[in-house]
This record gives structure tokens, sequence and C-alpha cells, in this order.
């Protein structure tokens, strides 16, 4: 798909705005619809699209797929590694009343970390479970 | 819902995978404007780029590496016919003894649901109470379905990497 060159040109402009949308649906989700599941789909999407489109090697230059394998782990250690913090403060395990001195703004940190988690662990998945299937195809 | 059930039906009818792929991917941006009909726009963001975008882009490239035709079998397959329309039924059945869509005395709204809706606002102070629920009230689920996709995604390597890595050796390519 390298010569078609209107997919070309269109994907290079829609890939930012996905990425940002994606963004957008993570950090707003405390107000809007949306949360770090929706927006680590979309933006494993906008990585994805990219693959489809520019081709796999160009994707593997962009997310090197052995950094992309460790966000995996990171996203879910920062999830418990949040709740493990919130023990050591005092409270229950993922209690984010006391990540803060304010009960509210320890919840609005509690939940922003926590998302954040999530949806770096799903666009990683994504990413690779797109790159691991799109290179077998290569290896034939 | 029409127009969900005329795209299930012709999945099952067609025999072209390419096609089918196509249109399970409709079936989920119905499906997701459905859950918009019905209010739940969180659902309806996660049908449609999960549902309709990437299944559908994984699909496409198992189809890039095995076949597009589906093998056509000769024998009827009755006794698989029964079971599923047994099983349809007793689920049909099931849903006669649930409450009425929008009940304000069902189950489900007396529970704990007031709570979160009234206390909520002062305990998080987030106005997403979805987003509150989620990821405060249930944050164990949360983390569980998280732990979830964490163990699929290395599944997925394990699996498909390591034939890769034994299949190279085999060609004796050292990278």
């Amino acid at each position: 798909m390298k010569r078609q060159t209107i997919l070309r040109v269109v994907s290079k402009l829609i890939i930012p705005l996905i990425l940002l949308f994606a963004l957008y649906v993570q950090f707003h989700g405390d107000y809007g619809p949306g949360g770090g599941f929706q927006a680590g789909v979309i933006f494993g999407a906008g990585f994805v699209l990219y693959g489809l489109v520019f081709g796999l090697e160009a994707l593997r230059r962009v997310a090197r797929p052995a950094f992309v394998e460790s966000l995996i782990a990171f996203g879910l250690l920062l999830y418990a590694g949040v709740g493990v913090v919130s023990m050591l403060r005092g409270g229950n395990f993922l209690d984010y009343g006391v990540l803060a001195h304010d009960p509210v703004h320890g919840q609005h940190l509690g939940i922003l970390l926590v998302e954040l988690g999530v949806g770096i662990t799903v666009a990683a998945v994504m990413i690779t479970i797109f790159h691991s299937f799109a290179a077998r195809g290569d290896a034939r | 819902m029409t127009l969900l059930v005329c795209t299930a039906v012709i999945v099952t009818r067609l025999r072209n995978l390419f096609a089918t792929v196509m249109l399970t991917g409709i079936y989920s941006f119905l499906g997701a404007g459905w859950m918009l009909l019905l209010d739940a726009p969180d659902v309806a963001f996660t049908e449609a780029s999960v549902g309709a975008g990437i299944s559908t882009v994984l699909m496409l490239a198992t189809l890039a590496l095995t076949t597009h035709r589906e093998k056509r079998s000769e024998k009827k397959q009755w006794l698989a016919l029964l079971l599923v329309v047994l099983t349809g039924a007793a689920l049909v059945y099931g849903t006669l003894d649930m409450p009425h869509y929008g009940d304000p005395n069902a189950p489900i709204h007396t529970h704990v649901a007031p709570r979160y809706i009234e206390e909520s606002p002062e305990e998080v102070g987030v106005p997403n109470i979805v987003t509150a629920v989620l990821a405060s009230y249930r944050g164990y689920d949360t983390l569980g379905e998280t732990t979830v996709i964490f163990t699929a995604g290395i599944a997925v390597l394990l699996l498909l990497r390591r034939r890769r890595e034994s299949r190279r050796r085999g060609a004796e390519d050292p990278r």
C-alpha cells in the first residue's frame, strides 16, 4: 500500500487527529464519556493505521517493539503501584483518598493515574498484537 | 435492531470471508449506534473502536495469512442447530423474569446505584459517574480487567514470537 498517494496523504492528515482525540478521551474521561480503555484502543488504532499505510518497517521505527512490549507491563505496574502507594500512605489498597491532603484531590489524582495505566497497557497490547500478526505475514 | 439481525443472517450465509469480515465491522457499528440510542456512549465508544476498528484489521491480517474462501461443509449440522435454538429459547425465557427497561423499581436501581449517584460528587468529585464507579468504587475490577488484557497480550506474544524465532533459526538467518 506504499504507493497509494491519496491514502498516504489522508492518513498523514488523520493520524495526528486520531492521537489527539485519544489523548482527549484519556484525560477528559473524568468529565465526558471515555476513559483508559477507549483511549488506549483509539491510540493503538492510530499506530495500526500508520503501520497499514506506511508499512511495518516504518511502524517499527516509530514504536520499537521492545519498547512497546515493556509498556504493556508498565501500564499494569502503574495501576498496581497506585494501589501500593495508597497502602503505604495508610489507606486501603487502591484507596485514592490518601494520595493528597484533600480526599477529593486524591481521588482525582488516583483516577487519572489509574486510567493512564489502563490506557498505556491497552494501547501497547493493541500495537503488539497487530505487529506480531503482520510480522508473521512478512516472514512468509 | 432489524439491521442487526439482517447483517447477522447475511454473515452466516456468505462464503466469502473478506465480505464476512467487512460485514462484522458493519455489525459492530450498528451495535455502537444502538448503544448510543440507549444512552451508553462509553460502551458505544468501545464497540466502535474495538469491534469495528481493531478486530476488523486483525481479522484481515489473519485472512492474509490463511485463505479467502470458507470450506463448504456438506453435512447439515442438525444437532448443533437444535442446541442453538434450545439455548436461545432458554435465554429468552430467562428474560421474561427481568424487570422492564427503565423500571425505577428494578433491583439494579435500588441497590448501590442511588448511593453512587448521590454521593459520588462529594466523595470522588468527578462529574462522569461512570468513570467514578469504574476507577474508584470498582477499582479492583478494573485492575483485574487490565490484568486480563496484559495476559492476553503476553499470550499472543508468546505464541507468535516463538514460532517466528524457530523458523528464523531453521532458515539459519542470524540477526
